[in-house]
């Protein structure tokens, strides 16, 4: 069939610049650069660029550009030039469309119309430079109350504590890298996740293809393994090998849906780490077919509890959606030590387009529902929350912080600063960064000495920023911040979302 | 169990690490800039009218790549068998002074790792100077290497004793 569909991108090659050195034709996973030996000049076929800029990047003489093809249909305020591209797509191939990445619609960001405060006068902001500050953050349940036990007239020196301690997890900054599994990203792009983890006395999620066994003994410390409807690669030493064990009930890029690895990606070692056999699709179903209410989840959450001896925090994570506070709630009660939400925006390797750009809410609003419900009921101590879906820069984990949550995940943002471009291809496992592919000669893009060095530069330049801002703020440790939605202001909100966030009008 | 022979020195060679290398050749592109008169990269490609020649080399099959240039033997072949004495051992590398070679081709035979490159134009054959023709500390391959696949590396030289 003819396809009526419009180049997205348009190359522009500067003829007199391009030395031919055909870098642009090896580097474009898509084969949109060619090199024409019997005219000796390059040739680009724009229809298959996907705009993700590699090959501008490894030009050696600058001779490239590659920027959006502002072609004309008429100007339609509904239907635009995305509405008639998927139609096309769509008469064309009578299927469902697919993305990566994350919702890309314009949906307010709350982040953007929260102002922080700051120290005037009356109270004194600190030097980060010259004074203690803390980012340090204990994940996990935190008691209700302690029993201690006191010698008589010993003035408090022998103090014993008369109870077991729940388990906590230390790390150094409230982030961590969130659930990406070995089998949607790389091998490379995984291991460089958890070189940066443990080198920052972070954390890095597994996402549910397993954890690949010679990475265990090294980086089990900062794992938190995930166990999701598929149960791949899950067995006793695999939960074991983990600071958490997490419980994936959605992701935010598509709430109630499953996921689907190819066949043609189950290469041996992923069929060796999934506990699958080679060639064939990994599928996770859409729900857990063994988790249909809280009691459920409770069971599952005891069982995981049961298998790693009570030593490793059990996490369960939703997309936010309509109820959240509401399954949040239950979701304590039924024993999770975390409770991960994934927003609005949260990413993928591959969903179908409709549902990620429709399915869910934004993230601020979930943050602040949940916290604020927890705390009504009086058992926000019982969990961590870990915001995540969407989370771009130091000031919005400062913001989600002060909203209610204890950390965020970060996906698309580690992602980045491995490369990506967000050129949303990734559920072709063509990625020309070598971070979405199981094609080996792609994968090998990621050096995971370099994408790691990149990742911990990216917490450090965060932590900095975030000292700064809390700094700023008169406050010394980001435990004074969580929760404390006095430091924040709303800037063009309406009064309900204001009453959502918790979080007064700036000037209020 | 140590390693027997006379010290040497400490030498520099360049390491590719295969897993890596992603095959992009831009070590190739950046040696022949380094190497053309101007240092230009449009100039050395375009313009110039003795075309600089690369003196490394992307070996590729598949998923499988690695670059490769001149080893910088401790017994150089090339070296021995060079008819004309342009080719010579100079303090930590290999050298060849292009002036004095007559282009007999014996070192290209000779060399086990097929990196000496034949200039049939010019009647000489080019190779590895590790950038010290150029007056560079570190070789551009090295320095330009995206993926840090190449790599510099010290390694100890060691003249081993005869064992009987």
């Amino acid at each position: 069939m003819k396809s009526y569909l419009l180049p997205e991108f348009k190359i522009d090659r500067e003829e007199e610049r391009c030395i031919r050195c055909r870098v642009c034709e090896r580097q474009c996973a898509f084969e949109t650069q060619r090199y024409d030996g019997e005219l000796e000049r390059m040739f680009s076929d724009a229809e298959k660029c996907v705009g993700c800029q590699r090959c501008v990047i490894f030009c050696p003489a600058n001779a490239l550009s590659v920027s959006s093809n502002q072609f004309a249909y008429r100007l339609n305020y509904g239907w635009t030039r995305e509405r008639i591209s998927d139609l096309k797509k769509q008469a064309e191939t009578g299927g469902i469309i697919l993305a990566g990445c994350g919702n890309d619609k314009p949906y307010r960001i709350y982040f953007d119309h929260i102002v922080l405060n700051a120290s005037q006068v009356t109270n004194p902001s600190i030097d980060p430079l010259r004074e203690p500050m803390e980012l340090r953050t204990f994940l996990g349940q935190k008691l209700d109350s302690l029993a201690l036990e006191l010698e008589p007239g010993s003035e408090f020196k022998d103090v014993e504590i008369k109870m077991e301690l729940p388990p906590t997890v230390m790390i150094e900054t409230p982030i961590v890298f969130s659930a990406m599994s070995y089998g949607a990203i790389s091998y490379q792009a995984f291991k460089s996740l958890a070189i940066a983890a443990s080198g920052y006395g972070t954390l890095f999620n597994t996402g549910e293809g397993g954890l690949p066994k010679d990475l265990r003994a090294k980086y089990w410390k900062n794992a938190i393994v995930q166990c999701a409807s598929g149960r791949f690669g899950v067995d006793a030493e695999y939960f074991n090998c983990s600071t958490a064990v997490e419980i994936k009930i959605g992701q935010g890029a598509k709430p109630g849906i499953g996921g689907h690895l190819p066949a043609e990606k189950v290469s041996y070692s992923i069929a060796e780490t999934r506990m699958i056999p080679e060639g064939s699709d990994a599928i996770s179903p859409a729900p857990q077919h063994d988790i249909y209410s809280i009691e459920d989840l409770s069971t599952l959450i005891y069982a995981l509890k049961e298998v790693t001896n009570y030593e490793k925090l059990v996490s369960v994570k939703i997309a936010a959606v309509h109820n959240s506070a509401a399954i949040a709630s239950g979701m304590v009660r039924a024993g999770a030590d975390i409770i991960a939400l994934d927003g609005l925006r949260g990413g993928t390797g591959a969903a179908p387009k409709i549902v990620r750009d429709n399915v869910g809410i934004p993230i601020e609003l979930a943050i602040a529902s949940v916290d604020q419900r927890l705390r009504e009921e009086g058992i926000r101590n019982r969990s961590s929350i870990i915001a995540a879906g969407g989370i771009r820069c130091s000031a919005d984990v400062i913001k989600a912080i002060a909203l209610g949550a204890d950390a965020v995940y970060i996906g698309t943002a580690a992602l980045v600063a491995m490369g990506c471009t967000l050129c949303q291809k990734c559920y072709t496992g063509r990625c020309s960064w070598g971070i979405c592919t199981q094609d080996p000669y792609l994968a090998k893009r990621i050096n995971p000495d370099i994408a790691a060095r990149r990742l911990m530069n990216l917490l450090r330049g965060w932590s900095l920023e975030m000292k700064e801002m809390l700094g700023g703020m008169g406050i010394n440790a980001i435990e004074s911040l969580r929760g404390n939605r006095d430091h924040l202001r709303g800037v063009g909100l309406q009064e309900w979302e204001l009453d959502v966030l918790g979080v007064k009008g700036a000037g209020e | 169990m140590g390693v027997e022979g006379v010290f040497r020195g400490i030498m520099r060679r360049i390491y590719c690490k295969e897993e890596v290398c992603i095959g992009c050749r831009l070590c190739e592109v950046w040696c022949r800039i380094e190497h053309s008169k101007s240092k230009k990269v449009l100039k050395a490609f375009l313009y110039e009218k003795e075309r600089a020649i690369q003196r490394v080399q992307v070996e590729e099959r598949g998923a499988v790549s690695f670059a490769l240039q001149c080893r910088h033997c401790e017994e150089p072949d090339c070296v021995y068998s060079c008819i004309s004495g342009a080719l010579y051992k100079g303090n930590e590398v290999v050298m060849h002074d292009t002036s004095r070679c007559v282009g007999c081709w014996s070192c290209v035979l000779a060399c086990p790792y097929g990196v000496i490159a034949m200039d049939e134009v010019r009647g000489k054959a080019w190779k590895c100077d590790f950038c010290e023709g150029v007056g560079r500390e570190e070789p551009i391959c090295v320095e330009k290497c995206p993926n840090e696949a190449l790599r510099l590396a010290l390694v100890l030289e060691v003249e081993h004793a005869e064992s009987e």
